[in-house]
């Protein structure tokens, strides 16, 4: 008999892929001390904001440490149907259409458990989070991956959507601004999506984590659009816009059968959010918009310094309309992302993402993410340049 | 807003070529806004922010507040009064201001003696000033926007994260 403790592992987990940032990762790590520069982190390089901290801090001071209802406090759920109506046009009741979540990590992997049966189809546009294909995998539905392109800034086109759309399909997530191209669409590309999906039938899962950060325009949400409430589960959290990822707090929005469906997994695992981050979170949805706009107005000259540079350094790279990742194309230099990023760390101790840790499609490109300061970007840049030139001669 | 200003407030410390980076401009250019703006008398010059309570940094150890109550005169209100203070070389700021008192000045000595001899014999003995109350600073912890005892800690965050 086998004495092997891997067989106990249930086949579908053994058989998720290691994340492609993992390797990349421990090598990173390896060089702790040596001067090196992160772009590869996903998350602002701002500590949240000091009056939801001393929110928090006051929650506790006052005892708060008990369960809260299995949908959150309902002072939240009010607050952030008021702060989606503003911000996002959709209205949903506090009392049944809103749920709070450790995340939208928590969220999605409700969502999916909730409503896929084994075999059912997910698409999902690609490149993207890392974590859209395995959460597919593990409620045993099957991943279709549509193609987003960099001549398109990474736009998802209904007609991508259209070619690789097969019988079968239930659900189509979206994150839009994308982790890691911030690729979005505009109102017309959304609208044909929305089409889409009503011809099909899809239910839309749309995570808005990084919608605050659009830099240019003004963002839609596709369950704003006629017809798409009902049909779309509305993700957000607290982390990117608020600069509070470690608090681990997000919500969904949807039709109360749906969120109730969530409820009940979610209440059977994780019972509720942390009450503390909710707290936090009330605090930062009450008092916080300036800090979310002066954070903003930071990234949005980061980026456009970064851009430039990549762009005067060689590497193309269009500008993302929203998140805080540039999504260069690093062809030019001969090199497969993997060499470029393994290469840039060894020699200019800069850290950048493969993009093909971002699933297939982002072959070619490596993320760098530009939430770090004005010093760091420019010194990340110049030994980028200097490694390319390196290459070159 | 003037882009370079707008560096300026958010109160780092980027050499001006990287000003030029962040701007998007040339250097030259973000020279000539810095000229300018020293020209329209906005930008009136560089100071560092320093933690005073390290020997090396204080040049003046002794620092004070002090609210002084003054008659205004016919004709000048508070300006002549407040111009004429704000002359001293103890006086590093000078404010008119609404409540209690006229004017708030900040003052530097090297030692309580100075600050008090500059109190008692330059400043209370200006015609019209009919009070002053003096306030001396004991710790500092924030010197304009900088946290003293900032142990936020950037350093535990993960290096490479999806």
């Amino acid at each position: 008999m086998s004495t092997d403790p891997k067989r106990w592992v249930a086949g579908h987990v053994a058989a998720l892929p290691k994340s492609g940032i993992r390797d990349f990762f421990e090598l990173v790590a390896k060089m702790k001390g040596q001067d090196v520069i992160s772009l590869g982190v996903g998350e602002p390089d701002f500590v949240t904001p000091w009056h939801v901290r001393e929110a928090a801090i006051f929650a506790l001071e006052r005892g708060k440490t008990y369960y809260t209802s299995n949908l959150g406090m309902i002072e939240l759920r009010r607050a952030v149907s008021a702060y989606v109506e503003e911000h996002f046009k959709v209205s949903y009741r506090p009392e049944d259409q809103v749920l709070i979540t450790v995340g939208v990590s928590e969220a999605i992997d409700l969502a999916l458990r909730a409503l896929c049966n084994p075999g059912d189809k997910v698409m999902f546009h690609q490149p993207c989070y890392v974590s859209y294909h395995p959460s597919v995998s593990l409620v045993h539905a099957e991943g279709i991956a549509v193609p987003t392109y960099a001549k398109d800034n990474f736009a998802l086109t209904a007609e991508a959507l259209r070619a690789a759309w097969q019988p079968g399909a239930k659900i189509l997530m979206l994150n839009l601004p994308c982790n890691p191209t911030g690729g979005t669409c505009n109102l017309e590309q959304l609208t044909k999506i929305a089409e889409f999906c009503r011809e099909k039938d899809l239910l839309v899962m749309s995570d808005e984590i990084y919608s605050e950060l659009t830099f240019d325009g003004v963002h839609t949400s596709i369950a704003s659009l006629p017809g798409m409430a009902e049909r779309t589960i509305f993700l957000h959290g607290f982390s990117k816009a608020f600069a509070m990822t470690g608090w681990r707090i997000g919500y969904a929005c949807g039709p109360s059968v749906l969120i109730d469906a969530m409820m009940k997994v979610h209440q059977y695992t994780m019972l509720c959010a942390s009450i503390v981050a909710q707290e936090a979170a009330l605090e930062a949805l009450t008092r916080g918009w300036d800090s979310v706009l002066k954070m903003r107005e930071q990234y949005h000259r980061r980026r456009d310094l970064i851009v430039r540079r990549f762009n005067e350094i060689g590497l193309k790279c269009h500008s993302p309309r929203g998140s805080f990742y540039a999504f260069p194309d690093i062809q030019s230099t001969g090199l497969t992302e993997k060499e470029f990023s393994f290469s840039l760390l060894e020699k200019e101790k800069v850290a950048v993402v493969p993009g093909a840790a971002f699933g297939e499609n982002g072959v070619g490109h490596v993320r760098a993410c530009f939430a770090t300061s004005y010093e760091q970007i420019i010194e990340a840049c110049d030994r980028t340049e200097r490694f390319v030139q390196g290459l070159r001669r | 807003m003037n882009p370079v200003l707008k560096l300026l407030l958010e109160g780092g410390s980027l050499s001006t070529a990287q000003m030029a980076q962040v701007a998007g401009l040339s250097v030259s250019q973000v020279e000539q806004h810095l000229e300018q703006l020293k020209k329209d008398n906005i930008f009136l010059g560089w100071r560092p922010v320093l933690d005073l309570s390290h020997e090396a940094a204080a040049a003046a150890l002794v620092r004070a507040v002090i609210e002084v109550k003054v008659t205004p005169e016919r004709g000048g209100g508070f300006n002549r009064f407040a111009e004429r203070i704000a002359r001293f070389d103890e006086v590093e700021s000078c404010y008119l201001m609404s409540g209690g008192y006229d004017l708030l000045v900040f003052v530097k000595g090297a030692s309580l003696q100075k600050v008090a001899l500059f109190v008692s014999e330059r400043l209370s003995s200006i015609e019209g000033v009919l009070s002053t109350s003096t306030h001396f600073m004991l710790r500092c912890y924030k010197e304009q926007g900088f946290l003293l005892a900032d142990n936020e800690s950037n350093s535990s965050r993960l290096n490479v994260a999806p």
